[in-house]
């Protein structure tokens, strides 16, 4: 059965780390669904936050794949884990006067944000989760999407760690 | 002190003695430093692909690390088959390469080429040393990599520019990489676990493989065997693991293994493997693998475990501790059942060949482990006389069988053998070769000459790619494509005993039966430099026993009619 796991990985903040990660999930084929890389409160420590699908076995071996790479310093798969997950979405939509209210609406609904406006196309940022994102999505079809830009999932635990 | 004094220097203090390689523009300053440097033994090759298994064969033979050194561009990717071959057979390699100056990384430079990059999938780990001050830790760091937990190879890229910058040299004492933490101590839960479970089993069988011989746990593997009189069978990386003269010895399993091994492991209840992967050679088909084993998996590598086949208790760690905790807890077993069934299987099934007046390959091998009384180093290059070097001599101590397993790469052996006569030198060291694999690395001849290398070559010439055409003769009714090597299909090329001679090596030709032992003894008495017989064999003889791809482990062609 195909699963999605979320897996966070601490790794050297080095050149080169991102490439022999990235080798490691081509060469061994698996697939990824979203990876976001970004420093840490320590320069020197990145933490890429990993999306992939696959059963059981193929999830431990990326697991513990990752966890045999030097550069890579933890690893947690966050099954089972109470977190908190967002994706950030920039979307173009196109929005001339008349569906600029129903637009701002949705917007509203989301809690989204405008962050562009042109004659006729409008810019939305929307937080959230996978779901929040594809819901975003889905509604925002109708009015022809120009442009759309995701950073991918970052996801930390809840709890006073 | 420049950036190529220090790379030589940190290289002493990890103990290195030896290295082999060959020069080119990037790395000049380094060959200037060894131009100087009397304690360090260069050895040239005359490719780097030889280089990297001289190297390879260096660590096996000996069970340290093994250097090779490179220039930038072609000089590093003709590592790259090397490092890949080190790389699946786990050996402790850390091959050096030059880049072009760090001004022009990126630029499509003469001999340039993303070396890192390229050899990512084949390394354990590597480095791009962009800095002179750098260089002494990641050479501590690449030797601790290369050497601990599961072995492997490492790479240091190191630009020519960083070769000839200055800096102190000083050399960490320690080295600390806050990722890399290998688990040596096995769970003290799970040992117990699997003693129960051995204490229970009445079809016990241990199957191992190369990492007890990385770890150094051959004593402790027969310790364990003895005392619990549970049968061993060997993968081809774990050859020489466990003494071939043992009684509890099953010989090698898998696709080329022994009726009885695959039998064992087929209606055993209890599989204890130790430092053996699970390999597709190994197993046959996954679904119809012993079915009816528990399996204990005792491995250094967790990504080992559970990769291909489910285990029942996993053991990460070292197996030389673990075998000393099992040994302890396992309780003495007579098993007499268990070992008259086996004992069937072997007298039904034993390996072997028609003895007749043809001169064939298996014959040969036997008169080398005579005439060697096994106590030689064996290497072997890859296809039907690698499975027959394993099946014809007779192994008793690790280091001794230094094979490419993993990769499979044709051109191994020679260059191996010669690492370990470096590594080795009072050992005789002999590669049985095909006389395809032969090819693919022969230019190495000239490397023994010049040096004096009393390497013994023991070519099986069967004027054929042999493996391949075996497979074609059992599963592609006889179309014999392009497997061939001799001029429309007999006259054999070339007369490699008049190679060895135009090298200025010794080179005999051997085609009777009755000359077999008169030349190998003539070949293991010359000290002068390599010796290489031709022995053209039997040119259709077919590897038996056989488990075809895709097959289960128990239907098994023993021979054919």
């Amino acid at each position: 059965m195909k699963l999605r796991h979320t897996i966070s990985a601490l790794v050297e903040n080095r050149s080169g780390v991102l490439a022999k990660i990235s080798g490691l999930f081509s060469a061994r084929g698996y697939n990824i669904d979203s990876l976001a890389v970004g420093v840490t409160e320590s320069p020197d420590v990145s933490r890429m936050t990993i999306v992939v699908k696959g059963d059981e076995n193929v999830l431990e071996q990326v697991t513990k794949q990752l966890n045999k790479l030097p550069d890579v310093i933890t690893v947690k798969d966050f099954k089972d884990t109470d977190i908190v997950e967002r994706d950030l979405m920039l979307v173009r939509v196109e929005a001339d006067k008349k569906k600029r209210p129903e637009l701002l609406e949705i917007v509203s609904v989301f809690r989204a944000k405008v962050v562009d406006v042109a004659q006729d196309t409008m810019m939305i940022e929307v937080t959230g989760d996978e779901d929040k994102l594809r819901a975003f999505t889905e509604l925002m079809r109708p009015y022809s999407i120009r442009e759309l830009a995701r950073t991918g999932v970052i996801a930390l635990e809840r709890g006073g760690k | 002190m420049n950036g190529a004094k220090i790379l030589l220097e940190s290289l002493k203090k990890e103990g290195v003695k030896v290295m082999f390689g060959i020069c080119g523009g990037s790395v000049i300053p380094v060959f200037d430093e060894l131009y100087k440097d009397k304690n360090i033994n260069f050895v040239l090759t005359r490719h780097e692909q030889a280089a990297a298994h001289m190297a390879d064969g260096y660590a096996r033979a000996t069970g340290k690390a093994g250097v090779c050194l490179a220039t930038s561009g072609p000089g590093a990717t003709n590592l790259v088959t090397g490092l890949a071959t080190a790389y699946l057979d786990s050996v402790p390699v850390v091959a050096i390469t030059g880049q072009v100056a760090t001004s022009l990384v990126g630029n499509d430079a003469f001999q340039e080429a993303d070396t890192t990059g390229i050899t990512r999938p084949v390394t354990k780990h590597n480095y791009l040393v962009t800095d002179v001050k750098d260089l002494a830790r990641t050479v501590k760091e690449a030797f601790h990599i290369a050497r601990s937990g599961r072995p492997g190879p490492v790479l240091i890229d190191l630009p020519v520019d960083v070769q000839r910058s200055d800096t102190s040299f000083s050399y960490p004492e320690k080295v600390e990489i806050r990722g890399y933490k290998p688990k040596i101590k096995g769970h003290m839960k799970q040992i117990k676990a699997a003693a129960a479970a051995i204490n229970s089993s009445k079809r016990p069988v241990i199957y191992a493989g190369g990492g007890v011989i990385l770890s150094g746990a051959s004593e402790h593997l027969k310790k364990f065997a003895d005392k619990g009189k549970i049968p061993v069978t060997l993968t081809l990386m774990g050859t020489g693991a466990f003494p071939d003269t043992s009684p509890l010895s099953l010989g090698m399993l898998g696709m080329h293994g022994t009726f009885y091994a695959n039998k064992a492991m087929q209606e055993s209840d209890l599989i204890i493997a130790v430092g053996s992967r699970f390999d597709d050679r190994v197993t046959g088909r996954l679904c119809d693998f012993a079915k009816e084993a528990k399996i204990i998996h005792i491995d250094i590598d967790p990504t080992s475990i559970s990769k291909t086949v489910k285990v029942d208790i996993p053991i990460v760690g070292d197996c030389k501790n673990i075998l000393t905790s099992l040994t302890r807890l396992t309780e003495s077993r007579e098993r007499d059942k268990w070992h008259k069934k086996i004992g069937s299987w072997k007298k039904k099934c034993p390996i072997t060949y028609a003895r007749d007046d043809k001169l064939r390959p298996q014959y040969v091998i036997e008169q080398i482990d005579k005439l060697t009384r096994g106590n030689a180093v064996i290497t072997t290059e890859v296809g039907q006389h690698q499975m027959w070097a394993q099946h014809f001599y007779t192994y008793t101590k690790p280091r001794t069988f230094l094979s490419s397993g993993g990769l499979g790469t044709m051109g191994y052996g020679f260059p191996a053998a010669v690492g370990a006569r470096y590594g080795r030198p009072r050992k005789t060291v002999v590669c049985i070769a095909g006389d395809g694999s032969f090819q693919m690395n022969i230019q190495e001849l000239a490397t023994c000459v010049v040096n004096k290398i009393p390497v013994v070559v023991a070519v099986l010439n069967n004027n054929f790619l042999g493996m391949v055409r075996q497979w074609q003769d059992l599963f592609f009714e006889k179309r014999y494509s392009h497997v061939c090597l001799g001029k429309s299909g007999c006259e054999r090329v070339p007369d490699f005993a008049k190679v060895a001679q135009a090298y200025g090596a010794m080179g005999i030709r051997v085609e009777k039966k009755s000359q077999v032992r008169g030349a190998i003894k003539k070949a293991l008495e010359y000290k002068d430099g390599p010796a290489v017989i031709d022995f053209l064999t039997e040119r259709e003889e077919n590897v038996y026993p056989m488990v075809p791809a895709g097959a289960a482990l128990d239907e098994i062609m023993i021979e054919m009619a």
